[in-house]
This record gives structure tokens, sequence and C-alpha cells, in this order.
């Protein structure tokens, strides 16, 4: 199935693009190619790491989710067509967010990946001096102690989500990924996606279900 | 609030890739507001962002790259963090930014058939603006030419055989034709956006609401 489609005259011109980075050099990057899935061994791991940024302000903890963030980070906004200072800037920008946000992280919603890649998104929209209006926070913060099950069940969603990604047709899965560089506009995504979205969306809706519970 | 009718995954992947105009990415952000399910959808959206994230290889960053992040974190760490936004009043809290305000601030202008608009926001060639439809009126001809997404926030309309209450939204083509008339009884208010400058023509009222009055 396609997912995206060459032209689609009905949404011609809908968007703006992103059209320029100041430094804009994508013949000089040197990406080193993931290994694929990440083990949730691994994914846990950088959930209690940011727990700890959280909780004690624990610079190492930080540490060890810089070393890993921070270069799949620079790759990210990288792919993008950011230069490499600007993604530099950009990349220690979306560390020390991390850092200041850490008491809105919700590990039954999102998983560390999946927060760090919204912040790089949203640091990527200011850098381009565009706006990004946001829906109203919720009414509750995330729990002190959020359920240990339910995160656990979010991390073994967004691992299988990351093996279906991965076994996508090739052809396919550029184009998903041109999507979240940046690197196409909305009028470019077809109506049928073909991602398999509906497990996961179930787990972040029962946590808002019950998060919307406990506050009542 | 009984929604029935969605943001579609292709708005929605554009929003959580980051491709959205403001104006769209406005209307979106009000459905949120109200739509759980879609905050959801949302989430998956974002779920694949986080695994390309992991998969999308590695840069090596500057070797002073984490003292300079903690010398930033030291800085801001003096300033004061940014207040929640919540909602303030019956509007959804993004649309409470742009006008200041609720309702009761809202400085419309006459766009024709006693429909009322304001505009909120023009960045990047596409325009979102409020829209108070008395009832029975059809929306005024406004031509757009691309994409057009309304949210409606009090009241109801009808189009092409489907009704549109709070919290519905609604998502148009230049292919569609289409003519929103409010229902009868209750004044309709939305936000609608378009890709176009959009111009209304108050000359060429539409002759439905004269049809549509069963
Ligand atoms: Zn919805």
């Amino acid at each position: 199935m396609m997912m995206f489609l060459a032209s689609n005259s009905a949404f011609s011109d809908a968007c703006i693009r992103p059209v320029a980075y100041v430094f804009s050099a994508p013949a000089k990057i040197r990406v080193q190619e993931g290994l694929g899935v990440v083990e949730d061994a691994a994914s846990d791991d950088w959930t209690r790491a940011l727990l700890r940024v959280r909780d004690g302000r624990d610079r190492e903890a930080f540490a060890r989710l810089f070393r890993h963030f921070a270069p799949r980070i620079k790759a990210f906004l990288r792919r993008g067509g950011m230069g490499d200072a600007q993604a530099e800037d950009c990349v220690q920008d979306v560390m020390a967010t991390l850092w200041h946000k850490a008491h809105l992280y919700d590990p039954t919603r999102a998983t560390v990946a999946t927060w760090v890649f919204t912040i790089a998104r949203n640091r990527r929209i200011d850098m381009l001096r565009r706006v990004r209006p946001e829906p109203e926070d919720l009414p509750w913060g995330p729990e002190p102690e959020p359920d240990q099950a339910d995160a656990l069940a979010l991390r073994q969603e967004a691992e299988r989500l990351g093996v279906a990604i991965a076994q996508l047709p090739d052809a396919q899965r550029s184009l998903i990924e041109r999507a979240f560089f940046g690197d196409v506009s909305h009028s470019e995504i077809a109506a049928e996606t073909g991602l398999p979205l509906g497990t996961i969306k179930s787990r972040i809706r029962l946590a808002l279900e019950r998060l919307r519970q406990r506050l009542s | 609030m009984t929604i029935t009718h969605h943001l579609t995954d292709q708005i929605l992947l554009a929003h959580a890739g980051g491709a959205l105009s403001e104006a769209f990415g406005l209307v979106v952000a009000a459905h949120l507001s109200m739509c759980d399910d879609c905050r959801a959808r949302l989430g998956a959206f974002e779920a694949v962002g986080g695994a390309i994230l992991e998969t999308c290889g590695t840069v090596p960053v500057d070797d002073g790259g984490l003292a300079a992040t903690f010398a930033r974190i030291d800085a801001a760490d003096r300033r004061t963090a940014p207040a929640p936004r919540r909602a303030r009043g019956p509007l959804p809290g993004p649309i409470a930014d742009y006008i200041g305000g609720g309702l009761d601030d809202v400085r419309w202008k006459p766009a024709g058939m006693g429909v009322r608009q304001a505009v909120l926001c023009t960045a990047e060639g596409a325009t979102a603006r409020l829209l108070h439809i008395p009832a029975g009126v059809a929306v005024p001809d406004h031509g757009h030419r691309g994409l057009e997404m309304t949210l409606v926030l009090r009241g109801a309309f009808r189009d092409e055989g489907m009704r549109f209450g709070p919290g519905d939204v609604e998502i148009a083509d230049a292919a569609t034709e289409h003519t929103p008339v409010a229902e009868h009884g209750a004044d309709c208010i939305c936000l609608a956006a378009t890709d176009a400058p959009l111009r209304f023509n108050a000359f060429l009222p539409r002759i439905a609401q004269s049809f549509l009055r069963i």
C-alpha cells in the first residue's frame, strides 16, 4: 500500500514547507546507521534515568541520557536539512529542555525517545520562526509514581511499533521518515498511512482515561 | 460533548511531523483540547517519531556538548518556569490565547449575510478566523482554493447531509463543493482555517438557506 501520493492536486499549496535552514549542507552529513529496534531493557533504563533527573537532579543520569540521545537528535536534525552548527545548538537546547521539563514526562503516555522527539521537533519549528499552537495542558500532571505496569505496556507497544516500521517496504519507510524529519508537506501524505497504530493508541487513550478518573 | 467528526490520519501525521502551518495547527490544537481520542491518536503518531529518532543513526556531537548543556541548564535554572496553559472559560485554551480572552472579547467584523468574522492568524499563507453564522444562514461564498478545516465551537451546522456540532471538525479540499448552513435555533460559532487568503463575496450570497428550510 502506498502511503504517500507524489502529488495531490486537491491539496496543492495547502501548506508552506520548511524551506531554508541557514547553514544547510546535506552533502556533508555523516550519519551512522542505527542498529534498528531498541531493546526494552534500554528503554526502561532511559525512563529510570529521566525519573532520576526529575526527582534528584541527577547529573550522572542526565549524562547517560545525553550520550545516548544527543547524537541521535543531531542525526535527526541533520537528516531534516539543518546545518551542523545549528543542529549542535539545537541539540543542547533540546537536552536542556529535557532537564527543565522532566517533571512533565509521563511514562504511561510516551517513551523517553518519543518525548525527546517531540521536544526536538518543537525546537526545530521554533528555529524556523514558525509557530506551533499547543493544546491545553491536561488539568492533571503526570502522577508522581506512574503505574509501572502501564509504563511497561506502553514501552512494549512502542517496541512492537519499531519492529513494524523496520519491516515496512523501503520506499514507504523512507517516506514516513521524511515526514518526521520535517521534509514533506501534509499534502504529500495520503489518507491511509498503513501504520499499525491501533494498539499503542489504545494504550495512550487508557492512560488518559485513568488520569481523568483519578482526578474525579 | 459527543464528537463524531474527528481529525484525519493525514492531518495528525502532518501535525506529528511538524508540517502544518500555524492556522491549521490552531484548529488541531483546539480540537485536541476537546478530544482525548485524537490526543491519543496523535500520541501514537508521535511514537512513530520516537521510533525513527532511535533508528535514524547518530552524528557525533561536539566534545564540549555535555558541559555546554549543563551551562545552559544552570543559567536557565534561575529563570522561572512558565505556568501551564489551561482552559480559561468556554473556549478551548489555544483559541483563547489568540483572542486574549473569551467570546465577549472577539472583535467581530461583518462578512455579509449577517455573518461576522474575526481573523486570528495569517502566518505562512494560511488563515485562521472565527466565524459567527446566524441560525439558518449559509456560510457566504468564500471560494477556498485548497485545504479548509472548520471546528464547531458553539451551535451546529449541516453540510453534505451531515451534522457538525461542538467539537466536530470538517475537513474539505478544493474539490469539495460544499455549503455549510448553520442549524436553525441557535447561531453557530466556529474556527475555520484555509490555506489561501480568503475573500468573502458579500454580493453573491448563497441561496441555500431558502431551500434548506424544510
Ligand atoms: Zn477527535
